[in-house]
Order: structure tokens, then sequence, then C-alpha cells
């Protein structure tokens, strides 16, 4: 097809944001040029991410099982597979993976930002009345990068042990409850949480969307998967911090 | 009833506009929205003012012309209505009612509430179309579709181009437009041919102007035809797929 000139000065009024690039990028890669592409690309780092939560959340619930058994899982973790593997492979593995997830994750939601922001560079001078754009969805832009900066706190508090009044390599059970003793670390866990959730309310219902694999069968399934994930991740992992701080586990 | 307007006027692409206030007296709860437009245009000209520039055609909701932002709402506040279906029994009387054109960078505003909607062309000749050559009328029961399909494939074909979606959609995206227009076609026999060079055509054409899905979901709601955010979906698998199977076609598709 040969491109279309534009036929009048008021087609000509029409300018792109921005053009299809000239050079696409060998295939799987040309799926990361285009925005279906990064939603998508978005929906599968999303994913992992919701996979890796889960499976964090699971492991930390086992601080009520008293010291040994935490400690003796979070050891466990690092030598999973000996004496064939290395020590740490497994660890070393998944951080491998979740950091390209999420810096993939990140990016692409930095660049759709950019664009739909260009896409209505003059917003309504009038107050919008939002029918089914809910408060979760507006605010992905503004969980996302919350959970990104608890992100930071959290690696500095309780695996290099940088921001841990007490941090005592190898036992995660004192460093939980030597952080967890400041109310301030508390509040900031529970909120870091609540933005999570919120951006999982969303997220977790929306990545079928964006994978192409939804259908007009599943779509209620999918409000109460996603009402239901976040509520678990939430409640999961701020029970810890609380508990701590109100002294049930010593 | 009586209701009081805030219209958005504004002379000129490049001119400065802004809110002003027209009084509505006397309408009758049968008028169309468009109608009471014309009822204070009537004035306006008396006064030997500019009347409010809007667009419309059919006045029964099938050209697509109409849409303007009501009370920050895409052709108003009813289901499945555009502007020109909207009666104003649905108003309180006395009501305060703004009105302003689509807001976005591709729907650059001509005047008062006349936006250009060309963009949404581009997309169209991008794909939205079948060529082969039909010679004379094939017998309509020659080709058998499912009624599901043709169901769905209809449904998709309600769109009438308004703009609405793009309008309602925080992001200013397109997506429920070209998925409509995609899928209406992908979905019967006889556009299985291009389907996989359509899709990917349409959908780099569309993100040549608009900005990208987020999934809110305003769009469904704020479409006079009611169009469903699954065909969204739909043509996301399709894109996707479209990456795999146009590389396989060795640059035989069309040319871009
Ligand atoms: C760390 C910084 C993060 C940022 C800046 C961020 C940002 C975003 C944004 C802007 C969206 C798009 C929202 C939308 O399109 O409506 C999104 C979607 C999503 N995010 Fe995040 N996010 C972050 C972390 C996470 C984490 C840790 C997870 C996993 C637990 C996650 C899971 C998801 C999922 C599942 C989606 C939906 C994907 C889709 O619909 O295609 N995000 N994120
Ligand atoms: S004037 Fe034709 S759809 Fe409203």
């Amino acid at each position: 097809m040969v491109e279309a000139r534009p036929r009048s000065t008021v087609e000509a009024g029409v300018q792109p944001l921005r053009r299809r690039p000239e050079k696409q990028l060998p295939y799987p890669l040309s799926i990361y040029q285009s925005a279906v592409g990064k939603k998508w690309v978005m929906a599968v780092t999303g994913v992992v991410g919701m996979a890796f939560i889960t499976m964090h959340m699971l492991g930390n619930l086992k601080i009520y099982l008293g010291a040994e058994e935490l400690n003796a899982y979070a050891d466990g973790l690092r030598t999973v597979g000996a004496p064939f593997a290395p020590h740490g492979f497994l660890l070393w593995g998944v951080r491998l993976v979740l950091l390209p997830t999420l810096l993939l994750h990140v990016h692409a939601a930095w660049w759709l930002w950019r664009q739909n922001r260009r896409a209505r560079p003059v917003k309504y001078q009038s107050k919008r009345d939002y029918i089914a754009a809910d408060w979760a969805s507006r605010t992905m832009t503004w969980t996302g990068p919350i959970v990104l900066l608890f992100l930071a706190f959290h690696l500095l508090d309780l695996t290099w042990g940088t921001a841990n009044p007490d941090f005592r390599h190898g036992d995660v059970y004192h460093n939980m409850l030597a952080s967890f003793d400041r109310w301030p670390v508390v509040v900031a866990y529970v909120a870091a949480n609540l933005a999570l959730g919120v951006h999982l309310y969303h997220g977790a219902w929306s990545l079928f969307q964006s994978l192409g694999v939804n259908n007009a069968r599943i779509n209620t399934a999918r409000r109460v998967f996603a009402t239901l994930f976040a509520v678990a991740i939430v409640g999961g992992y701020v029970s810890t911090p609380i508990a701590i701080l109100i002294g049930v586990i010593e | 009833m009586d209701f009081t307007l805030k219209v958005w006027r504004q002379a000129g692409p490049k001119a400065r506009g802004s809110f002003e206030t027209y009084k509505a007296s006397g309408v009758s709860a049968d008028m169309s929205f468009l109608e009471v437009l014309d009822v204070v245009n009537e004035d306006l000209i008396e006064k030997g003012t500019e009347p409010i520039a809007f667009e419309h055609d059919c006045r029964e909701g099938i050209c697509g012309s109409c849409g303007v932002m009501i009370n920050g709402q895409a052709h108003g506040p009813n289901e499945r209505t555009a502007t020109c279906q909207l009666h104003m029994r649905t108003f309180k009387d006395g009501d305060t009612i703004t009105v302003e054109p689509w807001r976005a960078a591709a729907f650059p505003i001509l005047r008062d509430l006349v936006v250009n909607r060309s963009a949404l062309d581009r997309i169209i000749e991008a794909g939205g179309f079948i060529s082969v050559n039909t010679g004379s009328a094939v017998e309509a029961n020659m080709i058998p579709i499912p009624k599901v399909v043709s169901d769905a494939a209809m449904d998709a074909a309600e769109c009438i181009g308004c703009g609405a979606c793009v309008a309602a959609c925080p992001n200013g995206a397109a997506q429920l437009f070209t998925s409509a227009k995609i899928q209406h076609l992908n979905l019967l026999p006889q556009g299985q041919s291009e389907r996989w060079q359509r899709t990917e055509a349409m959908v780099d054409k569309m993100e040549e102007y608009f900005g990208g899905c987020t999934n809110h979901g305003e769009c469904q709601f704020a479409c006079p035809k009611g169009i469903s955010i699954d065909f969204i979906a739909y043509m996301n698998r399709d894109y996707l797929k479209s990456k795999v199977t146009n590389r396989k076609l060795g640059g035989q598709g069309f040319a871009t």
C-alpha cells in the first residue's frame, strides 16, 4: 500500500506523535518496538513478579513457625541442589531473572506513560466524570514507583543490612525483629504493601487483556481473581510486621 | 425546561478558547441535545453573533459526527447513546450542562466543538478493507458463517467512528476503534487472506497518532454502540500472532 498524502489542509493539520520505527528489529525484539508489544511484555513481567511475590510471601509466613524454621528455610534457599549445584545457585538464578524483569516492566511503564501524556497535550478543561476507569487503574503510575522505592529500602534493610539497626548475616528471624521494632518502618511497610495491593488489583485483572488471552466467558472470574490475589498478598505480607510490633512474635 | 449551557468556544485551531455561558429556555423534554444547541444558535444568530459550530449529520446515531463531551462524559451520561440521541429528559430542569470538544493530540480542534478526526481515516487506510476482486455478487449463502461468528463480527461492525473511545480514554488511545475495525474483518472468512498484514499495519498506524491502552475500560461505556473491550484483547492476540506470521510472508505483504 502506498502512503496516502494529505488531500487537504484539514488533513495536514493532524501530525503523528511518532513514526513507526523505520528499522524493525529481528522478530522477538520487534514486539517490544510497539506499544501493544510493550504492554504484552509488561503483562508477562507482571506475571513473573506475581509468581515471585507469591512465593516470597509464603516463605515469610514461616516466621510464625519460629526462628529455627525460618532460618533453616532461608539457608535452604542458598543450599538447594547441594552438593551438585554451587552454593546459592537458586538465589542467584532467581535474581538474574528478576532484575531484567523489573527493568523491562518499569521501562515499558515509563515509555507508555510518556506516550500517553503526549497523546493528550491539552487536558479537558471541565471536570471529567469517569464511569469505568477506577482509582486503581488511574494510579498505576503512582503505586508502581511507590513499590519501587519501597523495594530499594527493603533490600537495604533486609538483604544488605545497611538500613538495619542490628544486621546479622544469615539470621533472618533476628533481622526482621530488629527492623520491625521501629514503628515508622512498619508504617512504611504497610503503606507500600497497600500500594502493591492496589497495583495488583488492577494489574492482575488487566494482564489477561494485554496478553490477549481474555474472552467474554472469563470476564467476571478475572475481577474475582484479581481481588482475591491482591487481598491475599497484602494480608500475607502486612501480618508479619504488625505481629512483631504488637509483640505476637518475640 | 430551562438550562444553562457552558460551551467551549474557540475561533480556530490556533486560537485560545474558553467556556461561554448561554441560557436555553423553554426547551421541550423530548428535544435532543443537538436541537438545544440549534435553539441557542437561533438566538445567537438573531443577536448577530457567531453561532456555536458543532458537527452533525444523520441525527439518528449512525454517522458518528456529533460527539462532544457533556458534563465530562463522551456523548453525555447515557449508555449506548450518541449526542444526537440524547434527550433532554435525561437532565433535570435548571441544570447547568458543560459541553467541551474531544481532546486528543490526534483530534485538533477546528472550531468550537468541531474536531478533526481524520487520524481515524489514516488507520482505516492502513488496512481496514478487503482487497479481492469480487466479480459479480456471489449468492449470499455460498460462504457458510456460524451465527456466533457473524454476530460477533456485526457487533464490531457497529462502530460509527465517532472518536468517543479516544475522547473518553484517560490515555487518548484509539484501541477500541481500531480493534473494532480490525475484528469485523478478521472474524469473517472474507477477511482471512489479509488478516495478519491488516492487523499489524492498522495497529502500527494507530500507534503513530494515539496513546496506548492501559485497560481503564472507560471506552466501552463511552461507546454509543456499546462495543466491548473484548475486541481489544482479540486485537492484541492477533497483533502478537501477526509478528510471527508476517515474518514468514517474506516481504510479500502490503508495502508499508
Ligand atoms: C517497581 C515498580 C513498578 C512500576 C513502576 C510499575 C508500573 C506499572 C504500570 C504503569 C503498569 C501499567 C498499568 C496499566 O497499564 O494500566 C503496570 C502494570 C502491571 N504491573 Fe507493575 N509496576 C511496578 C512493579 C510491579 C510489581 C513488583 C509487580 C508484581 C508484583 C507488578 C505487576 C504488574 C502487573 C501484573 C501489571 C499488569 C500488566 C498488564 O496489564 O499488562 N508491577 N505496572
Ligand atoms: S449526528 Fe449522526 S451520529 Fe449523531
